[in-house]
């Protein structure tokens, strides 16, 4: 009897859609609870950026109430605080995505401030005339914008790896593409306006057969699923904090060491370097190589405490509950009659796009807005993917895991409004 | 609370799905292409010029209700104006769009069906959506080259 009960208290242990109190989660947001236009909010705009639980305001307003000092070169206490805090906020970063040493995490500004980083490093030192970058079609600008700039200073070549119409990676295509001038694959983790999960262990392996180096553009994968780097084995991996339940203006661009150490710096300034003279300027060690100037102190501790937050809810649980809840907007949104959802990929998370039939979804969002619904209209920085679809914008609802089923019915019963007025 | 019914009027719907004067214009002397980052619409304006009246004017495009009803309401409206009536229609428009509108709608019946853009102040992020092909057909008639853009 003793054995069965605890069995069966450990099954429902394991099973994490069972244990998951969205309404206590929902407490610890206090954006969420307000009303718009009357109506009590429904944020589903999650992947633009998500709401930020008092655990990171309550982190950030320490630092400005008692910590507030310079990193690094302070000898006296409130520096001390400081620097602890940003670098064990570095520490919690580096354990999040499994990463050998604390090293490995650059704080930057964010995903996009990270990729440029890696183009304009990595890229300036390696990518010479002919050679070239192989992306995928469903990139976000930010992943395709740093690497024409860098292709249109070196005459490289950007490449695309084709999708089909369900927003999958055609892999045999990508493959193809990966050539002796291949000298780097930058690919989306998840994509920002499908929730397309790609398939990234085998695309890395596929361009490590090639010695072909990888990065991964996880800034809509890190809030969703599990980031193990080292499994992974790719040589770069960004988040943005903001869109981790953290502050805006940071995040995290983590690569191999090895990688790391042999490129050359991206800015020059303060804090990068160990010794300068006007002859000549030694560069800090690694991570500082990298971080010029006074970093965003503030946010990385925002951060740092957003990944606590996300660490003790767990993120294996996010991913079941969050798979859940798009499992359920997915199959009601599919039974409103004259709606298609693009993106329809068999592995997904977090965003669920659609358009209507006679119906614009910047007109969808206003009407949607009306009814205290937030969701994102336009082409979502993702121009090329729009062209790929012969759509001009689509309508995203974006999922976190303080979201329910409530609101999904919330969203389905708003869309039947904008059918009412629109359609 | 903004009326979304007053956004959304009837005749709004009605252009919006049947747009008037929407092709190719032949002998067009003045066009120009207007685009919206914000949402992605894209308008191209046609107009032929008679001395400085604008004997005929049509567009072609794709975007929202607003937008798409807005240069559907202009193709209307402007046809046989002169540069310079437009150009004052254009003054009265955006003041209305933006809520700056003084004086009562009804007593100025120069704006005709132009006025069931009132709505649209009451939504402020679309009034780029309302004004696109009006700032369009300016860059038109300017005889400018670029495309011109909301943001």
């Amino acid at each position: 009897m003793g054995i069965t009960s605890h069995h069966i208290t450990e099954t429902a242990g394991r099973n994490s859609a069972l244990k998951f109190d969205v309404d206590r989660i929902r407490k610890d947001f206090p954006a969420l609870d307000q009303t718009v236009h009357g109506k009590p909010l429904v944020y589903l705009d999650n992947a633009a950026t998500s709401q930020k639980p008092l655990a990171v305001i309550e982190a950030e307003e320490r630092f400005y109430r008692r910590d507030c000092s310079n990193i690094h070169r302070g000898v006296h206490e409130l520096s001390e605080r400081a620097t602890k805090a940003y670098e064990d906020a570095r520490v919690t970063a580096q354990r999040f995505l499994n990463a050998r040493d604390s090293s490995e995490v650059i704080f930057v500004r964010g995903a996009t401030e990270a990729i440029n980083l890696v183009a304009s490093s990595f890229g300036r030192k390696n990518v010479g005339p002919g050679d070239e970058i192989l992306i995928t079609a469903m990139e976000h600008h930010s992943n395709i914008v740093p690497w024409q700039i860098l292709c249109e200073e070196k005459g490289a070549k950007l490449l695309a790896a084709p999708i089909n119409d369900h927003g999958e990676l055609l892999f045999d295509e990508y493959v193809k593409l990966l050539g002796p001038r291949t000298r780097l694959v930058s690919v989306v983790h998840v994509s920002n306006v499908l929730g397309t999960i790609n398939p990234v262990q085998e695309i890395i392996q596929a361009a490590h057969r090639r010695n072909i180096p990888v990065l991964l553009d996880g800034a809509q994968a890190a809030p969703h699923v599990k980031v193990d780097v080292r499994e992974l084995d790719c040589e770069f991996y960004t988040f943005s904090g903001h869109k981790l339940y953290g502050p805006t203006g940071v995040g995290v661009l983590y690569g191999k060491a090895e990688m790391l150490g042999a490129m050359p710096p991206y800015q020059g300034g303060g804090d990068m370097i160990s010794s300068v003279t006007f002859e000549k300027t030694l560069y800090n060690s690694l991570p500082y190589k990298f971080e010029a100037g006074t970093s965003n102190i503030a946010g990385g501790i925002g951060l740092g405490a957003a990944i606590n937050y996300v660490n003790r809810i767990g993120i294996e649980n996010i991913a079941a509950y969050e798979d859940e809840l798009l499992t359920y907007a997915t199959e009601s949104l599919s039974n409103i009659s004259g709606l298609r959802i693009i993106g329809t990929a068999e592995k997904k998370a977090g965003a669920i796009s659609f358009v209507m039939e006679g119906i614009h979804p910047h007109d969808a969002g206003t009407i949607l807005d009306q009814e205290g619904i937030a969701v994102r209209t336009g082409h979502h920085c993702a121009q090329p993917l729009m062209e790929r679809f012969k759509i001009p914008a689509t309508t995203r609802a974006s999922l976190a895991f303080y979201n329910t089923k409530r609101e999904i019915d919330a969203l389905a019963a708003g869309i039947q409004k904008v059918k009412e007025l629109l359609g | 609370m903004p009326d979304l019914r007053g956004l959304y009027q009837e005749v709004i719907l009605d252009h919006s799905k049947k747009p008037r004067n929407y092709r190719v214009l032949e002998g067009a002397d003045h066009q120009a292409e207007g685009y919206n980052p914000l949402c992605g619409d894209r308008v191209t304006l046609y107009v032929r010029l008679e001395n400085d009246r604008i004997s005929d004017v049509s567009f072609q495009g794709c975007g929202c209700a607003i937008s798409t009803s807005s240069a559907s309401l202009l193709t209307e409206t402007l046809k046989g104006k002169t540069i310079s009536e437009a150009d004052a229609l254009f003054d009265k428009f955006h003041a209305l769009v933006t809520g700056q509108r003084n004086g009562n709608l009804e007593e100025d019946s120069s704006m005709g069906k132009l006025a069931v853009f009132s709505g649209v102040a009451e939504f402020p992020v679309r009034v780029k959506c309302a004004t696109l092909a009006w700032h369009t057909l300016r860059s038109a008639l300017k005889g400018e080259e670029r495309t011109v853009t909301t943001e």
